[in-house]
């Protein structure tokens, strides 16, 4: 049984009254691919921000591949990818990487890192004169130099092209496979769901929903059948094969199933109820209600 | 997800605290390529002894030595107070680009990043204090024993601390690359009434009285000390005091940035 890579257990974090954090119990695998999705407030980077040790959970605990976070910094085995500033505008792109370099025991040699991410052609040029893109792709240089175990991204393909965000994520996918387990935080339903072994739904400081692409977009599949029906036999009803809820409120019946045809044709032919109304829910509106946000 | 894992074992910690002679050399080459830096500390304090240094009465007695070499001593104070206030900004401005925080993503320990920047300081320092002995040897008016020479620019290191301590302070408060704009000329007015550029005595009595009481004030003697052999008790205090009060302003800022690291 080889060590978590990440394990939270009951971790919460207040800041004076507010809680940011309500208790989060997660373990991530070594070799996972893990998409942090949730709204802006949600609690996600204060989670990160725990997990790097650069701040302290109010109650519970962190552990990183076994030890107190600032110590498997302390090893290299941890690197994160923030989207904007962390860098000196007034060192070039080589003084940046050879600097990092500096800082852990063992490192790639400097020029491999910047061949590796691409921007050797641009390495004498100045921070402060590099693009968004290149400056992005520095950081990436500067977090892949001590080979870590766990990567975690802030929100790592805002701006890139449909290409840069493929070619991204299949160099991402390539070092899972070696081992590494990569954090990534998003907003993006799309992108967790197309890159993610798992997404860890966040919402108001508490996991909402954990599992596989396929389980979270479950949570939005199917429709809902609405039908006028005084004393309506929700037995009958939820007996219909692919039928998951039925709530009956007053005259109204509501039905969620994956078959809402089958749900119809026997609403309409075999019991008296009437003004169907079939409606859908697609993958924001699930994102959506299990993250308890405003539309 | 594969079966690969990581081997933590294999994963060792810098020594010292990741400080290492790279990081150093970088550091003191990312000051040295600064024009402003350079123009500020190293040119302006020698230019500042060629133009006060031919007054007249250069050649006067002052205890160990002539006026001259009190000037030399002033102006190498006046250079290293403005090259640690601006390393000591550094400080500030670094965490305001995040800097700070992609740091405490590796494993230099926060000891060894403030000992990389003290060391940057005395280095530059140094420099400021060199250069104007330099220039002043050149110009061949200054006169003093070379172990009054020697420690006058040992005090004038320990010295400039405060005005490091003063830079981290205006830094904080002035979160921008921009804090040199407002300790350039704010040193200069200081040293002007600290009796750093012209002897207090030649001031009116009001300013002097007021002078008493400016952090410029109490480093100067203590740095001409070596030459003067004459150090009044509230000029000690002075240099206490306001190195007290900097130091505490800087760490009050830091404890107070609510910034995420």
């Amino acid at each position: 049984m080889s060590i978590p890579a990440v394990r939270l257990s009951g971790v919460t974090k207040d800041f004076g009254p507010v809680h940011a954090v309500r208790g989060i119990d997660l373990e991530l695998a070594q070799g996972e691919v893990v998409a942090f999705l949730g709204p802006n407030g949600a609690g996600k980077t204060t989670t990160i921000d725990m997990v790097l040790g650069l701040s302290q959970p109010t109650g519970g605990s962190v552990d990183v591949l076994g030890m107190a976070p600032r110590q498997a910094i302390a090893h290299g085995l941890v690197s994160a990818v923030m989207q904007t500033g962390g860098l000196l505008k007034d060192l070039t792109v080589r003084e940046t990487v050879e600097y990092t370099a500096s800082l852990f025991a063992d490192t790639m040699p400097v020029d491999e890192a910047l061949a590796n991410a691409g921007i050797t052609a641009i390495s004498d040029r100045k921070v402060g004169k590099c693009s968004g893109g290149e400056q992005q792709r520095l950081r990436f240089a500067m977090a892949l130099l001590p080979d870590p175990a766990l990567l975690l991204l802030d929100e790592p393909t805002t701006g890139m092209d449909v290409e840069g965000r493929r070619a991204f994520w299949s160099a991402i996918r390539k070092d899972a496979e070696k081992g590494r387990t990569v954090l990534f935080a998003t907003h993006y339903l799309e992108e967790a769901d197309q890159y993610a072994d798992r997404i860890v739904l966040i919402s108001h400081g508490r996991i909402v929903a954990d599992g596989t692409g396929a389980e979270i977009r479950a949570l939005a599949e199917g429709r809902t059948v609405r039908a006028t029906w005084r004393d309506a036999d929700s037995a009958a009803l939820a007996a219909l094969p692919g039928v998951d809820q039925v709530d009956v409120r007053g005259d109204q019946v509501l039905v969620h199933a994956k078959d809402s045809d089958e749900v119809a044709r026997f609403l309409l032919t075999q019991t008296p109820a009437r003004d169907l109304e079939i409606t859908s829910k697609n993958l924001e509106e699930a994102f959506l209600s299990l993250t308890g946000a405003d539309a | 997800m594969s079966t690969t894992t990581v081997d933590v074992t294999s994963r060792r910690v810098p020594r010292m605290g990741g400080f290492s002679l790279t990081l150093l050399r970088i550091e003191l080459f990312r000051m040295l390529r600064n024009r402003r830096t350079i123009v500020f500390t190293l040119i302006l304090p020698a230019a500042l002894l060629l133009t006060v240094g031919n007054q007249a009465g250069w050649d006067d007695r002052v205890g160990s030595g002539n006026v001259a070499a009190y000037l030399i001593i002033s102006m190498a104070l006046y250079g290293a107070a403005l090259t640690a206030a601006a390393t000591g900004s550094m400080v500030a401005v670094e965490r305001a680009l995040g800097w700070s925080r992609q740091l405490r993503l590796t494993p230099l320990h926060p000891v060894a990043y403030i000992m990389t920047k003290a060391i940057v300081a005395l280095c530059m320092g140094g420099l400021a204090i060199a250069a104007v002995n330099v220039v002043g040897l050149l110009q061949g008016k200054g006169e003093m024993p070379v172990g009054v020479r020697v420690g006058a620019a040992f005090v004038t290191l320990v010295c400039m601390l405060t005005f490091a301590a003063l830079g981290v302070f205006i830094g904080y408060l002035v979160p921008s690359e921009n804090a040199m704009q407002i300790l350039g000329p704010g040193l200069a007015l200081l040293s002007f009434l600290g009796g750093v550029f012209w002897p207090l005595d030649q001031f009116a009595e009001v300013v002097r009285q007021v002078a008493y009481w400016t952090p410029m004030y109490g480093v100067a003697e203590v740095a001409r000390a070596p030459l003067t052999h004459d150090l009044p008790w509230f000029a000690v205090v002075n240099a206490i005091a306001w190195f007290g009060i900097f130091v505490a302003g800087a760490a009050w800022r830091m404890s107070k940035d609510t910034a995420r690291v």
